[in-house]
């Protein structure tokens, strides 16, 4: 009876979404109205095959729920690699402005590409990451399997399906241009039926769950979903011009705007990047080196501490602008008490391995997560320093910030989900192990000498530039011309790509190695996704 | 700490660690963005602010359409060498009307904020047309496709009163004569005086791309080229503490 109503449901939402096609104003209404109107038909036709079948009743509550995870983790994989790829082209078109090819102005300049980029890497890549790794450690730590039935594979479907309409709408011109929160009006309403499903299935797990205590990663998982639902919903605050268009206009305006897309943004990388991986960490890394969290008392402290104070250093990305004095005062100040629960993550994470420093002359994958940790470090000194409004005097506006969030983004966020992906993927298909240990070597090269091209070339450029546009000469004049900057960054623009190519070929690397573990390696006796008592 | 043993209540129950993080989470921002509606000095008094007219603000979805603030900033700050490079530093005053804003967060380019009339028009055409042909340093794209779309403010209206929605001043005569005001703002020998009276006498009236018709570089120079220039900085004296 279930799949007559889901039939009907589809069919409507295909006829719906095909008058919208018809009457688009603009052409990526239109394009993101047929996408919609597929997904719905290929649904529509899966729901038709399956209706009335006769369906073998099998109990699965003692067995996890690892298909939609195998799922995400390829989606990791791919959008990964699509993320860098569009990051290391549009590194190039910086350095070489015909890059920007005359017979695609309107689709593949920088200014469309960059927000596929970012978006593509904070959303596909690292979301896809963090949806798949959750479900994992919430099912594993909660013995229990996922609540919600198809629920957690309309989460996985739905996400896919939000990244596919913002990546052509970007392409194709719709963006509400508030950076890491572009997609228009309709795909912020599909994103928040998603996320609200995902919170669903992640506390259903985890009131089922057959262990007392909840563990500590699935409180950063839990905080990181509820906090995104509402940073979303009050960022992308808009009206729709019309309901057959794609332009819809902010709710707020200048300085109110302002404000709230930098609590905004600050916090995506706050919760999104930080809080939720961090999240990974506590699972997989004990996992990986098989020591116990280092200390239990410090989680809790460094827990509360970053989810309290976080959400307070947005105002430091709006030092010296017509913010008023007290609300960036406010963001610096926090900002820098923001650096100890920071690092409280980073002296748990490293301390676990307390008694196994000796696994990273021999596993690969434990190195790739402490090096994470070791940028995660890095970068959570560094943003702090540049939120001193002296320093952001100087760092603002320059290549620096640049540097800054891919020295977290590359480093952190990438090395701890490559750990991740290399630690999943044998259990996940029941493998014995990788399929080759020392491809896993070449990938961590490869990505650490491409972060660190990629970081030092942009601490050249930002600070020459800061410098360069502050220099007067003794007269009193500006000494260069914005144009003398541009051109004095050049060298350092092909440094940064080249990085970026170092750091994708690692990727690529990955994929093949993952890929031939799936194919290749031996088999394991036992199945890994019977539920025992919390591993 | 023993305090620290009190968690384990928090542990074992989803609702209340979920009620606790997202009080915890919400603290900041309603101290930091909610007084930002209501604290009177937030907002600078000044004259000579208007809302965009219905040219400009087809310019302005076209700017952020093709991600310009991925580049350019709007938003001039009080340094010595800022001011010297660009004007008055920025004032909250005058993107008041901005839904969304556009002080961006990285200069690739220059900034823009006081773009308007420092540059001629046909600059503006070369530099869309071809930017390393005027700014030979340059890594901004070509945008020339633009002067070959036309458009004709069919649904000008409309983003108007949706403006109008959300707090900018447009009056009823602006939204009902919204597709004439876009039509002539590009013709001086049209009937402008409407124009004029309703968005002051201050506004750009010319062929902007130099080319019969109206293109989105018509749309897109118009507004680049009023940008900065509403406030009268004659009449402005700076509060001390903001």
């Amino acid at each position: 009876m279930a799949n007559y109503i889901k039939l009907i449901v589809l069919g409507v939402i295909v006829f719906l979404a095909l008058i919208a096609a018809n009457f688009a104003r603009d052409l990526a209404y239109m394009v993101n109205a047929l996408t919609i109107a597929l997904a719905a038909g290929i649904t529509f036709l899966w729901v038709l095959r399956h209706t009335d079948e006769p369906v073998i009743k099998r109990d699965l509550s003692g067995e996890y729920m690892d298909g939609v995870i195998r799922y995400g983790v390829i989606a990791t994989a791919l959008w990964g690699v699509v993320g860098f790829l569009v990051g290391t082209f549009i590194a190039f078109q910086l350095a070489f402005p015909q890059l920007n090819f005359e017979w695609a102005q309107g689709f593949l300049n920088f200014g469309r590409l960059r927000p596929l980029h970012t978006s593509a890497v904070i959303f596909a890549f690292g979301g896809n990451a963090l949806i798949c790794t959750s479900f994992y450690v919430v099912q594993r730590t909660s013995a229990a399997r996922l609540w919600g039935g198809n629920l957690a594979w309309f989460v996985f479907w739905g996400f896919q399906l939000v990244i596919v309409l913002a990546a052509t709408g970007y392409l194709l011109g719709a963006t509400q241009s508030k950076e890491y929160a572009e997609p228009e009006w309709y795909v912020d309403l599909w994103l928040t039926i998603v996320w609200l499903a995902y919170l669903a299935v992640f506390v259903g797990t985890l009131v089922k769950r057959k262990e007392p205590h909840i563990y500590v990663a699935n409180w950063f998982y839990l905080s990181f979903i509820i906090t995104v639902a509402m940073l979303h919903v009050v960022n992308n605050l808009s009206i729709p011009v019309s309901i057959f268009g794609s332009k819809s206009v902010q709710v707020f305006s200048g300085v109110q705007d302002a404000m709230t897309q930098w609590w905004y943004g600050h916090n995506a990388v706050g919760f999104f990047l930080t809080a939720g991986f961090l999240a990974m960490m506590y699972y997989f890394v004990p996992k990986q080196a098989e020591r116990p969290v280092y200390s239990y008392k410090l989680s809790i402290i460094h827990f509360w501490a970053l989810y309290f104070i976080y959400i307070w250093a947005g105002p430091h990305h709006l030092h010296y602008t017509a913010l008023p004095d007290w609300a960036s005062t406010l963001g610096m100040v926090f900002s820098i008490v923001l650096w100890m629960p920071s690092w409280g993550g980073m002296i748990n994470g490293l301390m676990t391995l307390s008694g196994a420093w000796d696994k990273l002359r021999t596993d690969p994958v434990i190195r790739m997560m402490v090096i994470s940790i070791g940028f995660y470090g890095m970068s959570t000194f560094e943003g702090p320093m540049m939120s001193i409004r002296a320093v952001n005097s100087l760092s603002h506006y320059t290549d620096w910030t640049i540097g800054h969030v891919h020295s977290g983004a590359l480093g952190w966020n990438g090395m701890i989900t490559f750990g991740c992906l290399y630690f999943l993927v044998p259990k996940l298909w029941n493998k014995e192990r990788l399929y080759s240990l020392s491809m896993v070597s070449w990938h961590f090269w490869l990505a650490t000498i491409g972060i660190i091209l990629y970081a030092a070339s942009m601490w050249v450029t930002g600070i020459m530039e800061g410098l360069m546009w502050r220099e007067v000469d003794a007269n009193g004049f500006l000494v260069n011309s914005f144009a003398d900057t541009v051109a004095a960054k050049f060298p350092m623009y092909v440094v940064r790509g080249l990085g970026g190519v170092l750091y994708i070929s690692g990727a690529l690397i990955m994929c093949y190695n993952l890929f031939m573990t799936i194919r290749r390696s031996p088999a394991t006796q036992m199945a890994n996704n019977s539920a025992v008592p919390a591993e | 700490m023993a305090i620290l043993d009190k968690h384990t209540i928090l542990e074992k129950n989803v609702t209340l660690l979920a009620i606790f993080a997202f009080l915890v989470v919400t603290i900041g921002g309603i101290v930091q963005i909610a007084p930002l509606f209501w604290l009177e000095n937030t907002i600078e008094d000044v004259e000579g602010m208007r809302p965009y007219t219905p040219l400009e603000l087809a310019g302005r979805d076209i700017y952020l359409r093709e991600g310009c603030y991925v580049c350019h900033s709007q938003m001039i700050r009080p340094m010595r060498d800022e001011v010297e490079r660009y004007g008055h530093y920025s004032l909250a005053a005058e993107s008041q009307y901005d839904h969304p804003f556009q002080w961006g967060s990285k200069r690739t380019g220059p900034d823009l904020a006081r773009v308007g009339g420092r540059y001629s028009d046909e600059w503006h055409v070369d530099h869309l047309r071809d930017p390393q042909s005027v700014v030979p340093e340059s890594v901004m794209p070509k945008y020339g496709y633009l002067e070959n779309r036309m458009i004709d403010g069919e649904h000008v209206g409309e983003l108007m009163a949706t403006h109008r929605l959300v707090g900018v001043p447009y009056t009823d005569e602006m939204i009902e004569n919204a597709r004439a005001d876009f039509a002539v703002q590009i013709d001086p020998f049209g009937d402008i005086d409407g124009l004029l009276e309703r968005y002051g006498d201050k506004v750009n009236v010319r062929s902007f791309d130099g080319a019969a018709g109206i293109s989105e570089a018509d749309a897109l120079i118009a507004y680049l080229q009023m940008l900065g220039t509403l406030v009268d900085f004659s009449t402005f004296t700076p509060v001390a503490s903001r």
